[in-house]
Order: C-alpha cells, then sequence, then structure tokens
C-alpha cells in the first residue's frame, strides 16, 4: 500500500472570508437589500478494513458556496437562495443573478430578514474544535488503525466469524460566512472516528450484528481500537438467541445510545419551526409542565472540544447555552431569527445553515442531566421490564406524540439482564412518556451532539405474540 | 469510437475530452488495479415552497463533479474532484490508483455504444424554464388543502426537480451517458378540531415534466388527498397491539417489500454472507402466491434508469417467483466477484459516493384475489393503506414500516381509523403468512427515497391488495 497524497481544500488558495465579502458585494450590485454567503470546504478520508483486508479507500475534497438575498422594502422583504459548487467568475456571476431573479417571484414576508446587527457576533475563548492530526497519518497508519479495531472484536469469540468490517474516517470542514450588516466569520472543525461492526452467528445460523465506536475531534482522544473491538463483540454476543416476548405493558429502560433519540425527539418538540405552525405537541407549552420534575434538558452549543460546538450559529448570532425543560417545566423553545419573529421571542442562536435553502433550526449539544443513581441501582428496581438497545423505524408523530417503534434489547428480571429480545415494538405517546420518566441515572457520555443518560419509562406497551 | 462530442452535456460544458478521459483510466490503473471507471456528473436542482400562503423562499442550485473509482479484486479505492480541470481528474484517478500495488497490467477495452433506450422525456428546457409556472403549482395545492375543509390549519406545499447528467466511461469498455429529471410535488397539512391535532400528508412525481402535474396527479389532488388523512385522523383511536391479520392496500405499502426482502437480496450483503436471505437461493421465502420483480425499465417512474450508474442498462429481475427465491440484485463488482449477471442495479447518491447495488422499482405482481374478498375475509385485524418510511436489519432480517392511514377490520368490515402503528416483522419470514393477493396491483404515486450506508436515491414500490395471515402491529390498544 503506498501513500496517497490528500487532495486538500487548504490547498486552494483563494482568500475564503475575501472571497465571501466580494459575493456579498455582488449580490448588492446586482439589487438586492441584503444578503448573506456562506462558503463550505471539506476533506474526507475513510477507509473500511473487512476480515482483515482492506475493502475501501476513499480520500476526497469538495467545497461548495450558497447566497441568500432579500429584495425590496424592509417591512416586507421577498427572499431566495442559490448555490454552487462552480466557483469561477461565471459560476458566482450566475450564483448572484440567479438568487436575485428567484427572490423577486417569491412572496412578500414581514418576518423574513438577516438578523439584528446587535444580535449578532460569535463567542471567544479556544473552543478545541480543530485538530490537524486528524488528516496528519499515512494511509497505511489509518487502515491498521480499522484493522485492528476489526480484530480485537472478532478475535473475542468463536461465534464471532463474520464482519461488515473495522472503519476509520477521518473528515475537516471549514465554514466561512458573511452577510451585508456586518458579520464576518469562519471556523474549522476536524473529527475522526473509529468502529468496528461484527457479526455474530449461532451453530442454527441465527445472525445478530451490533456495532462500537468512538470518534472524537483529534486522534488523541480516540479510545484504543482494542477496545472498541471488544465493546463491539461484548454487545454484539449478547444479541444472539433474541426471542419475542407476549404483548403486555411492562417499565422499558433506554440505553444511553438508545434514550439520545429521545433527546432527538426533545429538540423536535422544541423547534421553533414546528412551534409556530403548530406542527408540535408542544406549541403554547411554555411554563407548563411537560415532563416528570426529575427531567432537566439542555441546549449548549458552546462546550469546548464537542461535536455540536461552534463559534457562531447560521445566521452569525454567538452560540450560547439554552434550558428547554427545567425540572419539569418547558423554558425555551429553540429558535433561530425568522422563528424569533413569528413567536415574538429572541432568537436563541439555533440556526442552522446549509449552502441551499432557507436557515433551519439545529441543536447545539443537547442533552438530558444526570440524575443521582447508578445504572446499576435504575436497573435494580426493574422486577420485570425490557433494557432497549436498538429503536427501528420512523413511528414518532410529533403533532399528536403518538410514538410506536420497532425494538430490541435484553429482557430485565429480578433487576437483571436476562435473555435478548427482538421483533416487538415499544408504543406510547410521547407527551404522557416524557411525564413517566420515572428514574434517569447518572452515566451522561457525549459520544455526538446528543447525549443521554439511562433512563426509565412506564407504561408504554411492548407489542409481541 | 469516436466520441459524439457535440452531443455530450460534459464535452461541451466542461472542455472535457475523449483523449482527457483515457488518461485518467490509463493513470487509474496505473498501481495494477483491474478496472476503472469515471462517473462525470452535474446536477441543476429548484426547490420551491408556499408555507402559510406565502412563498417564502426559492432555492436553485448547481454542482458538478467526478469520482474516479479503481478496483482490484475485492478492494476499491476511491477519490472525487469538483474540479473537472485536467490536472484535478489526473490527481483523483492518481489517488485511487493506490488502492493496488504493482504494475500497471489491465489494457482499457476500446469504447462500446451503450444501448439507447429513453425511458423518461428529456427536455432540458424544464429546467431552465421560469420558476412561474412551478410556483403556480404550489400555489394551487395550498389553496385546495384549505379549501378541503376548514379544519385544515396549516399548509405547506412543495415542488422539487433537478436535472442530472451523467457520463460514465470505465476500463472494461463502457461508455454511456444520460440524462435523468426529477421532479416531486408534496403537499403536508396540520388539522385542528378543538384540542385535537392530526397531520397529513401526501406527494408524487417521477422521472417526468412539469405536464405530468397536469393531468390526474394534480396539485389539488396532492392537496386533497393530503386533507383527507388529516381530518381522518382527528378522530382517531388507539391501534391495537400484537399479532393478527393484517391487510395491506395497493401501491405504496409496497414498501413492505422494499425492507421485508428487497434490500436482504442486494448482492453485496449476500457475497459476504451478512444478509438472512444469504444462501437461500432456490428456497421457499414466501407463499406460492408471492412474485416479486424489481424493475428499472417502467417508463417515467422515480426508481426507473436508461442505465445505472455504472453506465449498465437497466432491467427487470425476478425477485421471488411463486414463493420461491430466484436472484440477487447486482453492481459489476458483486457480479464479477460472485460469477453472476449484472442486472443493472449499480447505483449512487452522487458524484462523491462508491456505487453499490441498490434498487429500483420494487412491486409484487397480481394475484387472483378481489380486494372485497380480501377484507372480508377477515374477524379481527388491521387495514393498512399508507405508510411512513421503513428499516431493515439486514442481517437478523427484522423490519419495520409505520402505518399513518389504517383502519381496524372488525367482522370483515373496515371501521374505526388508527393512529400511527408500526408493523414489525422479519423478512424471510413474513411473506410466507401471505394468504391472498389482489388482482389489483399499484405502484407509488413516485414518492421513495431509499437510504442505504448514508446514501440516498430515488426508489418506487408496489403491490397489489395482500393478506398477511400473522404481523406485529406496535399499538397501545386491545
Amino acid at each position: 500500500m503506498s501513500t496517497a497524497t490528500p487532495i486538500s481544500g487548504t490547498e486552494r488558495k483563494l482568500d475564503m472570508q475575501q472571497l465571501a465579502a466580494d459575493v456579498v458585494e455582488r449580490a448588492l450590485r446586482a439589487g438586492a437589500k441584503e444578503a448573506e454567503v456562506v462558503i463550505r470546504e471539506g476533506d474526507e478520508f475513510s477507509t473500511l478494513v473487512r476480515l482483515g483486508q482492506v475493502e475501501t479507500l476513499k480520500e476526497s475534497g469538495a467545497r461548495g458556496i450558497g447566497v441568500r438575498v432579500f429584495l425590496g422594502a424592509s417591512e416586507a422583504y421577498r427572499t431566495a437562495n442559490t448555490s454552487t459548487s462552480d466557483f469561477s467568475e461565471a459560476g458566482l456571476a450566475h450564483l448572484v443573478q440567479g438568487a436575485v431573479d428567484l427572490a423577486k417571484v417569491t412572496s412578500e414576508d414581514p418576518f423574513a430578514g438577516l438578523p439584528e446587527p446587535g444580535a449578532m457576533g460569535q463567542i471567544g475563548g479556544e473552543l478545541d474544535l480543530y485538530y490537524e492530526d486528524v488528516y496528519g497519518l499515512p494511509a497505511s497508519q489509518r487502515i491498521e488503525y480499522a484493522r485492528r479495531a476489526e480484530a480485537a472484536a472478532l478475535s473475542a469469540d468463536p461465534r464471532l466469524k463474520k464482519s461488515d468490517g473495522g472503519s476509520f474516517d477521518a473528515a475537516t470542514g471549514h465554514k466561512v460566512m458573511a452577510n451585508s450588516r456586518g458579520f464576518a466569520g469562519e471556523y474549522r472543525r476536524s473529527y475522526c472516528s473509529l468502529s468496528a461492526m461484527p457479526i455474530a452467528e449461532t451453530e442454527q445460523g441465527g445472525m445478530q450484528r451490533d456495532y462500537w465506536f468512538s470518534s472524537a475531534r483529534t486522534l488523541a482522544r480516540l479510545d484504543s481500537p482494542e477496545s472498541i473491538g471488544a465493546e463491539a463483540a461484548r454487545r454484539t454476543l449478547r444479541r444472539l438467541n433474541a426471542r419475542r416476548v407476549a404483548t403486555q405493558r411492562v417499565p422499558i429502560v433506554f440505553a444511553p445510545e438508545i434514550a439520545r433519540s429521545l433527546i432527538g425527539n426533545i429538540f423536535e418538540a422544541a423547534n421553533g419551526d414546528s412551534i409556530y405552525r403548530g406542527a408540535s405537541f408542544w406549541a403554547n407549552q411554555l411554563g407548563q409542565q411537560v415532563a416528570s420534575p426529575n427531567v432537566t434538558v439542555i441546549d449548549d452549543g458552546t462546550l469546548p472540544g464537542l461535536f455540536g460546538t461552534a463559534p457562531f450559529d447560521g445566521e452569525g448570532l454567538p452560540t450560547r447555552r439554552t434550558v428547554i425543560v427545567e425540572n419539569g417545566v418547558l423554558k425555551n423553545y429553540l429558535l433561530n431569527t425568522y422563528t424569533a419573529r413569528k413567536l415574538n421571542m429572541q432568537s436563541t442562536g439555533n440556526a442552522s445553515r446549509g449552502l441551499a435553502g432557507t436557515p433551519g433550526i439545529g441543536a447545539g449539544n443537547l442533552f438530558l442531566e444526570n440524575g443521582t443513581i447508578t445504572p446499576q441501582q435504575l436497573l435494580a428496581d426493574v422486577k420485570v421490564g425490557f433494557y432497549v438497545t436498538e429503536l427501528m423505524g420512523f413511528g414518532v408523530n410529533m403533532v399528536t406524540g403518538d410514538y410506536s417503534r420497532g425494538a430490541a434489547g435484553l429482557w430485565i428480571e429480578n433487576g437483571e439482564l436476562t435473555f435478548a429480545v427482538e421483533e416487538v415494538t415499544i408504543a406510547g405517546n410521547l407527551k404522557e412518556m416524557l411525564n413517566n420518566i420515572t428514574a434517569i441515572a447518572n452515566d451522561l457520555v457525549f459520544r455526538g451532539a446528543v447525549a443521554s443518560p439511562t433512563l426509565r419509562i412506564d407504561g408504554m406497551t411492548i407489542a409481541g405474540e | 469510437m469516436n466520441f459524439p462530442e457535440h452531443e455530450l452535456h460534459f464535452f461541451q460544458r466542461f472542455g472535457l475530452t475523449g483523449r482527457l478521459i483515457e488518461r485518467c483510466l490509463g493513470e487509474a490503473l496505473s498501481a495494477g488495479g483491474d478496472f476503472a471507471d469515471l462517473y462525470f456528473e452535474s446536477i441543476a436542482s429548484t426547490s420551491i415552497s408556499v408555507d402559510e400562503s406565502l412563498v417564502k423562499s426559492a432555492s436553485q442550485g448547481v454542482s458538478a463533479g467526478c469520482g474516479i473509482r479503481v478496483c482490484s479484486g475485492d478492494r476499491t479505492g476511491y477519490a472525487y474532484t469538483d474540479d473537472l480541470s485536467a490536472e484535478r481528474l489526473m490527481r483523483a484517478a492518481r489517488t485511487a490508483a493506490l488502492i493496488a500495488d504493482g504494475p500497471s497490467k489491465q489494457e482499457i477495452a476500446g469504447f462500446r455504444d451503450a444501448p439507447k433506450t429513453s425511458l423518461y422525456p428529456i427536455s432540458a428546457a424544464d429546467a431552465d424554464a421560469g420558476v412561474a409556472p412551478k410556483l403556480e403549482l404550489v400555489m394551487r395545492a395550498d389553496r385546495a388543502a384549505r379549501a378541503y375543509d376548514p379544519r385544515i390549519v396549516q399548509v405547506r406545499a412543495g415542488y422539487n426537480d433537478e436535472l442530472r447528467h451523467i457520463l460514465i466511461a470505465a476500463s472494461d469498455g463502457t461508455f454511456a451517458h444520460d440524462t435523468q429529471p426529477l421532479a416531486r410535488l408534496n403537499c403536508y397539512v396540520i388539522a385542528r378540531d378543538g384540542a385535537k391535532n392530526s397531520r397529513g400528508g401526501s406527494g408524487g412525481g417521477g422521472r417526468v415534466e412539469l405536464s405530468f402535474f397536469e393531468g390526474d396527479k394534480s396539485p389539488e389532488h396532492f392537496a386533497r388527498e393530503a386533507a383527507r388523512q388529516a381530518i381522518l385522523q382527528l378522530n382517531a383511536v388507539p391501534a391495537p397491539a400484537g399479532d393478527m391479520e393484517v391487510v395491506l392496500g395497493p401501491g405504496w405499502p409496497g414498501v413492505l417489500l422494499h425492507e421485508a426482502v428487497g434490500h436482504g437480496l442486494e448482492a453485496d450483503f449476500n457475497r459476504k454472507k451478512t444478509s438472512a436471505f444469504s444462501g437461500l437461493i432456490g428456497q421457499k421465502v414466501a407463499s406460492s402466491k408471492v412474485t416479486v420483480v424489481d424493475n428499472g425499465t417502467m417508463p417515467s417512474r422515480r426508481g426507473s434508469l436508461n442505465v445505472d450508474d455504472e453506465g449498465s442498462p437497466t432491467q427487470e429481475t425476478v425477485l421471488i417467483e411463486n414463493g420461491i427465491l430466484k436472484g440477487y440484485l447486482s453492481d459489476k463488482l458483486s457480479a464479477r466477484l460472485m460469477g453472476m449477471a449484472d442486472t443493472g442495479n449499480g447505483r449512487r447518491e452522487s458524484y462523491q459516493h462508491i456505487p453499490m447495488p441498490r434498487m429500483t422499482n420494487t412491486y409484487m405482481l397480481s394475484g387472483e384475489d378481489s380486494p372485497e374478498d380480501i377484507v372480508r375475509s377477515v374477524k379481527r385485524g388491521l387495514y393498512a393503506v399508507n405508510f411512513g418510511g421503513g428499516q431493515v436489519d439486514i442481517t437478523s432480517g427484522k423490519f419495520v414500516f409505520s402505518a399513518s392511514e389504517a383502519y381496524l377490520i372488525e367482522d370483515g368490515k373496515i371501521t374505526a381509523p388508527v393512529r400511527d402503528a408500526t408493523l414489525i416483522g422479519n423478512g424471510p419470514e413474513a411473506l410466507k403468512y401471505v394468504s391472498m393477493v389482489g388482482n389489483d396491483l399499484a405502484l407509488d404515486e413516485g414518492i421513495g427515497t431509499c437510504g442505504k450506508d448514508g446514501q440516498s436515491v430515488p426508489v418506487g414500490v408496489g403491490m397489489p391488495t395482500i393478506k398477511l395471515d400473522r404481523m406485529t402491529v406496535g399499538g397501545t390498544g386491545r
């Protein structure tokens, strides 16, 4: 295996800050009253090793530029946006003219517009987001990482014979933003991740897969390939010989990596876009008790080194800490400039912005605060229950709160995890489920931008035999 | 071969030449790879939406790039560039080449002309046409949804289209190009009645021109359908929980096939023997009433392609015939490694992605039962006619799909609408419980997007009305 030369966006000599400012100027000259430009560049490397052999190597970079323009009178702007991967003179001219032409056919909207100048800015301090080391390893060593993770998984038990592989991925991203109200900002973020995906098989032929991973902004903080492989093996083996259980109501314990998805549902419920449309069951609920008194959910985009951290949001507002639910009471929605104006509130600095489209709502680091008991203590209180380690499907209706998803995990008897369970569903209604969170453990760990400790919900229905 | 340069988008627009293509393939194989291909792609897209009866914004985007792949045995090297200059293309080829390690050994075959099929209209004019007619479509949807019932309190309608040009050149002599339109109209509504809220959604399209939405599939059609669903859901009762008889309506409920069998029959999983269907060719995996095909050659369908993303012609492939597992869906790599035919199912999300076996339009053939008889035969069960998404664990075979419009069946009659519920089953077993197959095969309206390994591609599904004697319904009720 030879060493590849990375195709790196950083080699491109254009000054992206200057380019963003120039395109804002162009848009104003083309007739826009206000304009916002975002440029994104990214490099990625990924390798997949399967059964000890390299299966895929991928290495590349790409970039794009998007512009959003506002036309007409500031009381009610018309707006449109365009994006391109063509940074040539002709490409940029087409980008700007296209946006201005497109905005002429959209509707006047009194709520449209850039943030107020006083609201914009960025947080200071070292955010610990970018490490060149993720891209600094020679290809041979990246492959070796993936190989070791897979090997550690497969060597753990003779029933682990097959594999979806071990993988190592690294990526860097560079985001640049400028607008006609004076905002200019940029940041870089790095990411690396290592995973193992073994498959266990019984003599009867039943197969199960699971995986484990570690991700970080620097290689130095990745878990060792051996620990990732060992955990992947443990998680896969415990799924073997899974069976169905009867339809019944028992307490459900959500493992941390699954409880995350409930925190994701809370994000959707608090999403300003859904709130002003009445598309969330939390619309008009501020100040109400919406969850058990032990539930406090926070969004914080300022935590150094974490995956949801950035110095400014998708509209150039500083990121911040927002308490969504405090002791079960709904305190704040997550808002960008548009949704805040619709609701007559202030933006919470949660605008998300891709290259194309209007800003949406994005979370920073979103988490449920730790409880006081250990996960073992939490389980010990469950006489009969279901410890869920996997959810499947998209059966969550945020308008009604109806919740019904495929599930797999382990059966709990007398506080102990026993046999594996699969091919059942768990169902309830999120409004009730959040009020029935009867226990929260103290094992919060950020493995991604959304995190939760182990938690228990009572009153849900398992559908099975 | 002589390249018809005057006809080819990439030659005209990006200054690509036949000589450069050959140089890139040569560079890609310079380290000893045994296959290489170049995938050029350029996309122009438009998106318009109406929200609260305002066209709040509109978007247009263009992107172009090239992905270069080199295979060496079962290894794949991949690099891509969004800069189509000779220097960048050669550099990407050099990067991908390094998956192999040795002297160059593979000759580049002379390019063959790909057979020409034309499954969809290619009028580039549509993508360049003014946005005004597209804007009118979403405004019509908004008006129709609001007019349906005063309890419809929120309406969002969106129109998205794209025109994708692709050119594929491979060291095995493949030289193919295609121009692929794709359009979709959606309408989502919220209904409110006192303290009760509900949602409804509908949409459709395909590889079609704007005129498609002037016929049966008008904005009013989709808007009324979304509104009807939302109003119906206002009074839905809790879905039942547990195993029961389930009748699935025609069309989009075919997502069952996509999840229960389609993914498990993609050749890559079977080559690696990680699918619950591995080794089951020739075995009974469904009731004898079940025949399932994947067909990429249906005119104007969302999942159809003249050639796949490896330049191979698409085809109709029988997956299950009278209950017996017949075949897999393959791309070039799996076909070569498994010694089987390439079924033209090599697809990718974009030039930034490695192709892999994917479905096109997957459906079950009609049987002989009347839909009325099927419902009448059920004492107590669920009748599900609309679904959200689904998901499958390829290895264990367990799959789910979520009903968004379903009713109780009591004593052979369709009764109360039920709230959203997920259905779960085991792929290699579920279709063995199919006891009746209707004579009313329908394909979906053209809304499906399938995700696999982080890559999304448009697909179609279809099914007649069917009865499953047993399936698990994930409700909360009795």
